[in-house]
């Protein structure tokens, strides 16, 4: 994993079929999904996004992660070289399991989202023991 | 909408070539300034990180968007009018028992080197890293700043 040379990658401008009601660009965080037995695990990169940014709604099984950006740099600023642009983030997922929503935690580290979401008693896997008849 | 010129020919009716010209010339603005507003920018280098760079009268700002990097694994060196950054994204391991859906984040090493166009005092450069955006200001040295020049009358 060490020697790995990062790649750059172009940010992924949301491609949406409603038009947005704020003008400004939209851009889909990368994320990374995964789930224990407990828990189902968010994690998305959302640079320049503070923790008051962040606004996460969760209904019918529908996960919304919106970050709103700061402006980065001064009003007195010209930009010399543009390799990327900012704007805020977004990014919905179906959830399929349940969710507890009262136990749900977000924290927000260097532009990282890590949303932990518990999975409601209903959902958490049974071990069903096959009887020798 | 734009209003096309239609003119008869030779041969029937056909397109006007200066209004081909005209709207030639029309996309050929478009792309210019979507280029210059920013809104079709690439990462022209093709070396990770992305960077922005802007300045004003006294400074020159590297900006580079740096997600979970954390602000000790980045390394930041001035060597005549260039700027080094390197460091590692780090990922660290979830444990043996999870499952992924999704893996889109990537960690590993990044040494980009971008050559800076104005002489830049060396020994007031200063880095921040916050939420994940880091900025490099660079002072610019004495004589790339501006000067006011006043004309005095005799």
């Amino acid at each position: 994993m060490a020697d790995k040379e990062l790649q750059v990658r172009e940010k992924q401008e949301l491609q949406s079929e409603a038009e947005h009601t704020r003008p400004g660009l939209v851009f889909t965080p990368m994320v990374d999904i995964f789930e224990s037995e407990q828990v189902i695990t968010v994690l998305a990169d959302m640079p320049g996004v503070s923790s008051d940014g962040v606004s996460i709604d969760l209904q019918n099984n529908e996960l919304k992660i919106t970050g709103e950006v700061e402006d980065q740099g001064g009003e007195k600023e010209r930009f010399l070289l543009r390799e990327y642009n900012t704007g805020r983030f977004h990014r919905h997922f179906t959830i399929s399991d349940r969710i507890d929503q009262s136990k749900i935690t977000a924290t927000m580290k260097d532009g990282v989202l890590r949303l932990v979401l518990p999975k409601a008693e209903k959902a958490k896997p049974k071990k069903i023991e096959v009887k020798a008849g | 909408m734009a209003v096309i010129r239609w003119k008869p020919g030779l041969f029937g009716w056909h397109r006007d070539p200066f209004s081909e010209m005209d709207r030639l010339r029309r996309e050929m603005d478009s792309i210019y300034s979507a280029l210059v507003e920013g809104r079709g920018s690439v990462p022209a280098a093709g070396v990770f990180p992305a960077l922005n760079m802007s300045e004003d009268d006294h400074n020159l700002y590297v900006r580079a968007e740096l997600p979970g990097v954390a602000s000790e694994n980045i390394d930041i060196t001035t060597k005549q009018n260039n700027l080094i950054i390197k460091g590692e994204r780090k990922i660290a391991a979830e444990g043996e028992k999870v499952s992924y859906h999704r893996k889109e984040r990537d960690a590993g090493n990044f040494r980009r080197i971008i050559s800076l166009p104005t002489p830049v005092d060396t020994n007031k450069v200063t880095a921040i890293c916050k939420n994940g955006v880091l900025t490099v200001t660079l002072p610019k040295a004495a004589e790339a700043k501006p000067r006011q020049i006043s004309v005095k009358t005799e």
